[in-house]
C-alpha cells in the first residue's frame, strides 16, 4: 500500500484545536504567505470551491479546515517531487464559517483563514 | 481633468439640452438596469440607500439633498428630479416621464452622430422586467437592442431564462451583432470560460478593450437551477489577468463592462490594477459624476448609470499614446418630451406589443397615492404586494423580495395588468404561503440584512432588505449578522422564537416550487378592491445610523 | 464499477496544471435519507494519488466533506508534454480506482 496510514485521530476531530492537534500543528504561526481562494459567499454550501497557494519556501503539505463542519478537517495533502505548493478542492460547508489553510514547511506549521459565507439569497437589484 | 457636472446639469434650456460637446477621441454610451421598459415610465429615486462603514456618506450613498449638494445640482430643477426622489409626483408631472427605446433610440443616434465610433454599452438587467420580456422569452428585448445599435452587452437577470435560452441567443440572435461578455462566468467542471471575457474594439485608430464582469451572485440572488453547469463570482485574480492580457495585446484604454453593483466595483476599482473605468450596474444607481478610486497602479472611475432607462451615460476619453489624458463624462437623463420619439423603434414596440394589448391594457384599479419600489426598506408598490399576500393567503405575515426594478405610478394612474407585471414579471414568480417559527423569520430578516449590510461590499448582494408584511422591528445595520434585527412585533405582541406563524411569499429559489403566479394573487386583490387608498407604510425603525446622508424619512 | 475520472492535464512553460474529475457520491455518513430518516452510511474517498512518469507527486487524505464528485487540481513543475499523470484513489469501503492522461 503506497498510502500513509489515514489520520483517523485528525479527521474524526470534533473541533479545530484537536484537528491540528491530530496533525501534530497544535500552534501554527499566521501567515500573509498563504492564498486562500474561495468565494465571499457560497454559491452552493454543497460545492465551495477552496484553492490555497502557499509562498512559503520548502512546503511540504498543505491541509484544509472548514472550522464550523461537525468534523472540521476536510483535507490534507503531501507535496513532493515537483509538485508545486498549489492545491484546489471542491468542500461541504454546513454554514458560514472560516476556511482554514494549514501549510506544514521545513518541519513548521503555518496557517491563514477566509471567512465563506453560506446564504439561503434569493434578493437582488 | 475638469469635472463640469455643474456646467452640464445647471439647467440648460430644453432646446439644446442633448447638444454635448464633443470631446476626446473616444466615447462609450452606456446604459444598463432597463429591467425591459421599452416605453417611457416615472422612476422615483430612493429616500433610503445607507451607507455602513467606508461607504458612509460616499456615493452612492447619499439620497435627496446631500446627493444635489454633492454634486451641485440645483434643487427644483428638472436634473433635481431626475436624481432624487424629492417633490417627486410634482416634479414628475411637471417634467414628465423618462426612457422608453424610441426615445433612446434617438438621443443614441444623436451621441453617434456628433462621436463616430463610438460604442453603446449594455451593462444587462435588460431582458427582464416587463410583461412582454417574460412573454416572448425575452425576444422583444433582443430585438429592441438590436435595433437600437448595442455594441457590447454583459447580463444578470438574463441568466433567469436559463442556460441554454442565453446560450442560444448570444451564438445566434447576437452574432455578428452584439457582443456578451462575461470574464466571470465559467463551467463546473474544468472551470473553462463560458463568453468571452473581453472584446477588442478601434476607435479612431485607438485599441478599447471591454471587460465583462457579470453579476457575481447570480446563482444565489437568482434561482441556482437555471443554471446548473456554470458558477460565477467575483474573480478578481482573473479580472486582473484579463486586464493585463489586453494590455499586453495592445488595448490603450481598459474599461470593465459590471453587473457587480456600485460598492462592489469601488472594492474591485482599489484591488486590481490598469483598469480606466468601471461601467456599473446592478444597485441602479444614478451617480452624476465618477467616483475616482486610487489603487497601487492609478485611478479607476467608477459610475453607475442607474434603471429603466431613465439614463444614458456618455464618457469621453482624450487618449494620447497608450494613455488618458482628460475625460469628460454625463450621465444624461432621458426626459421623453425633449426627445422626439424614433419612428422605425416606437413602430417596433408597437408591433410587439400589439399582440398582447387586451391582457396589458387590462384596468385593475386605480390609485390614491404614489406606489414606488426603490428603497433600503420598503415602498409602497411593495407594501401593496405585501397586502394582497397577506390579505389573499391568509398570512399572519408577508415576505416580498427587495428587488430594486419597478417602475413608479402617480396618485389618479390607473394599474393595469401591464403596470402589475412591471413589478413582478419574473422566471419563478410563484406565491408561497409556509409555517415558519418566530425564530426562521427572524433567521431570514437576519440574513437577507447581511446581504445588504454586511461591512464588505464583497460580502454584499446588491439588492435591498425583504420587505416584511405584518411584522414591526427595529434594525441596526451597523451591527453584525445575527445582531442587526430587534424589537420584532406582530399585531402588538412579541414575536414568540417558538411559536409558528403563517408566512406568505413569492420567488422561491429553490427548484420545485409552486403556487400561483404573483401577479394573479396582486389583480385578484386588485380586482376585488378597485381603488388603492394610501398604504400605511411597514418600515422598521433604524438605529445605530446617526446622521447619515442616505436616509432620510 | 465506479466511473472513470476526467483528468485534463495541459503544459505551460515547464509547469503541468492537472485537473481532475472522479465520480463518487462522498457521503459523510452524518446525513440522513429524507424518506427513510435512516442515517445512509459513510462512503466517501478516503485517499488519492497523483503520479507523474511513475514519480508520485502528491499523496492526499480526504474526509466525506470534499464535494460530490470531487474535482482535484494540483500544479507540478519539471513537467513536459507527453509525460503521463496517473491518479489512483481508494475509499472507506475499500473500492478503488485509477485513470491515465497524457500531459498535452
Ligand atoms: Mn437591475
Ligand atoms: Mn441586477
Amino acid at each position: 500500500n503506497a498510502f500513509a496510514a489515514y489520520n483517523s485521530a485528525a479527521f474524526s476531530a470534533k473541533s479545530v484545536a484537536d484537528a491540528l492537534k491530530g496533525m501534530g500543528a497544535t500552534s501554527p504561526t499566521e501567515s500573509k504567505d498563504i492564498a486562500i481562494k474561495a468565494p465571499e459567499i457560497a454559491e452552493n454550501g454543497a460545492v465551495v470551491p477552496v484553492e490555497v497557494t502557499s509562498k512559503i519556501a520548502g512546503t511540504t503539505n498543505i491541509a484544509i479546515l472548514a472550522e464550523k463542519n461537525p468534523n472540521p478537517l476536510v483535507a490534507d495533502f503531501k507535496l513532493e517531487n515537483g509538485a508545486e505548493p498549489y492545491v484546489s478542492v471542491r468542500i461541504k460547508m454546513g454554514q458560514t464559517a472560516m476556511i482554514r489553510a494549514v501549510v506544514t514547511a521545513g518541519g513548521k506549521s503555518y496557517t491563514a483563514a477566509k471567512e465563506v459565507k453560506v446564504t439561503i439569497g434569493g434578493c437582488g437589484g | 481633468m475638469a469635472i463640469d457636472s455643474k456646467q452640464a446639469l445647471a439647467g440648460n434650456a430644453p432646446s439644446d439640452f442633448y447638444d454635448i460637446p464633443t470631446f476626446g477621441n473616444v466615447s462609450l454610451m452606456h446604459m444598463t438596469d432597463c429591467h425591459a421598459q421599452l416605453l417611457p415610465i416615472y422612476f422615483r429615486e430612493p429616500n433610503v440607500n445607507i451607507g455602513i462603514g467606508s461607504a458612509l456618506g460616499q456615493p452612492p450613498h447619499l439620497v435627496g439633498e446631500y446627493l444635489l449638494k454633492h454634486y451641485g445640482i440645483r434643487p427644483g430643477t428638472r436634473e433635481a428630479y431626475a436624481f432624487t426622489y424629492l417633490d417627486f409626483q410634482a416634479a414628475a408631472r411637471t417634467y414628465g416621464k423618462v426612457g422608453g427605446f424610441a426615445h433612446l433610440k434617438t438621443l443614441v443616434d444623436k451621441i453617434r452622430a456628433s462621436r463616430p465610433d463610438s460604442l453603446l454599452l449594455d451593462g444587462g438587467d435588460t431582458w427582464q422586467g416587463s410583461a412582454t420580456s417574460l412573454w416572448t422569452n425575452a425576444q422583444d428585448m433582443v430585438d429592441a437592442c438590436k435595433l437600437l445599435g448595442v455594441d457590447v452587452m454583459t447580463g444578470h437577470w438574463e441568466y433567469t431564462y436559463g442556460a441554454e435560452r442565453v446560450k442560444h441567443i448570444v451564438e445566434n440572435d447576437f452574432k455578428n451583432s452584439i457582443d456578451f461578455v462575461a470574464q466571470n462566468v465559467t463551467t463546473n467542471d474544468f472551470g473553462d470560460q463560458v463568453f468571452k471575457p473581453y472584446v477588442m474594439k478601434v476607435m479612431n485608430g485607438v485599441q478599447v478593450a471591454i471587460i465583462g464582469q457579470s453579476f457575481p451572485y447570480t446563482p444565489i440572488a437568482n434561482p441556482r437551477y437555471m443554471v446548473p453547469d456554470w458558477t460565477f463570482g467575483i474573480q478578481d485574480e482573473n479580472m486582473q489577468k484579463i486586464v493585463d492580457e489586453a494590455r499586453a495585446k495592445g488595448a490603450q484604454v481598459v474599461v470593465v463592462l459590471s453587473h457587480n453593483g456600485m460598492d462592489v466595483d469601488i472594492k474591485m476599482a482599489s484591488r486590481v490594477t490598469g483598469i480606466d473605468a468601471i461601467f456599473g450596474g446592478h444597485t441602479h444607481d444614478g451617480v452624476p459624476q465618477p467616483y475616482q478610486v486610487k489603487n497601487a497602479k492609478g485611478t479607476t472611475l467608477v459610475t453607475n448609470a442607474g434603471s429603466n432607462g431613465k439614463f444614458l451615460g456618455v464618457m469621453d476619453f482624450d487618449v494620447r499614446g497608450n494613455k488618458i489624458v482628460g475625460w469628460k463624462y454625463r450621465l444624461l437623463p432621458v426626459f421623453s418630451n425633449l426627445i422626439a420619439p424614433d419612428a422605425k423603434m416606437a413602430k417596433y414596440i408597437e408591433d410587439v406589443r400589439a399582440p398582447f394589448a387586451a391582457k396589458l391594457n387590462e384596468k385593475l384599479a386605480v390609485t390614491e397615492d404614489m406606489l414606488y419600489r426603490r428603497g433600503n426598506f420598503n415602498g409602497t408598490f411593495d407594501q401593496l404586494i405585501l397586502d394582497a399576500l397577506m390579505t389573499v393567503k391568509g398570512a399572519d405575515a408577508a415576505f416580498s423580495p427587495g428587488f430594486r426594478w419597478g417602475t413608479s405610478l402617480l396618485s389618479g394612474d390607473v394599474i393595469t395588468m401591464d403596470k402589475l407585471m412591471d413589478q413582478t414579471a419574473i422566471t419563478y414568480p410563484s406565491s408561497t404561503l409556509n409555517e415558519m417559527t418566530g425564530a426562521t423569520i427572524k433567521g431570514i430578516m437576519e440574513d437577507v440584512c447581511d446581504n445588504l449590510f454586511n461591512s464588505d461590499p464583497y460580502y454584499q448582494q446588491g439588492g435591498d432588505m425583504v420587505r416584511v408584511g405584518g411584522i414591526q422591528y427595529t434594525v441596526n445595520p451597523n451591527n453584525t449578522i445575527g445582531n442587526r434585527i430587534s424589537n420584532m412585533t406582530l399585531k402588538g405582541k412579541p414575536v414568540d422564537a417558538n411559536r409558528k406563524y403563517k408566512v406568505a411569499g413569492w420567488a422561491p429559489v429553490g427548484e420545485g416550487v409552486t403556487g400561483t403566479p404573483i401577479w394573479d394573487v396582486v389583480a385578484t386583490y386588485l380586482r376585488d378592491i378597485k381603488v388603492v387608498t394610501p398604504r400605511k407604510l411597514n418600515t422598521p425603525k433604524v438605529v445605530g445610523i446617526g446622521n447619515n446622508p442616505g436616509y432620510v424619512v | 464499477m465506479a466511473e472513470p475520472m476526467k483528468i485534463r492535464a495541459t503544459v505551460t512553460g515547464d509547469t503541468a496544471d492537472i485537473k481532475v474529475l472522479m465520480n463518487h457520491p462522498m457521503e459523510t455518513g452524518q446525513r440522513k435519507d429524507p424518506k427513510t430518516g435512516q442515517l445512509i452510511p459513510a462512503h466517501f474517498i478516503s485517499e488519492v494519488t497523483a503520479t507523474l512518469n511513475g514519480k508520485t507527486v502528491m499523496e492526499a487524505e480526504w474526509s466525506g466533506a470534499i464535494s460530490k464528485n470531487p474535482y482535484l487540481g494540483i500544479k507540478v513543475k519539471g513537467a513536459k508534454a507527453g509525460d503521463k499523470v496517473t491518479v489512483t484513489w481508494k475509499d472507506n469501503t475499500g473500492e478503488s480506482n485509477t485513470a491515465d492522461a497524457t500531459v498535452s
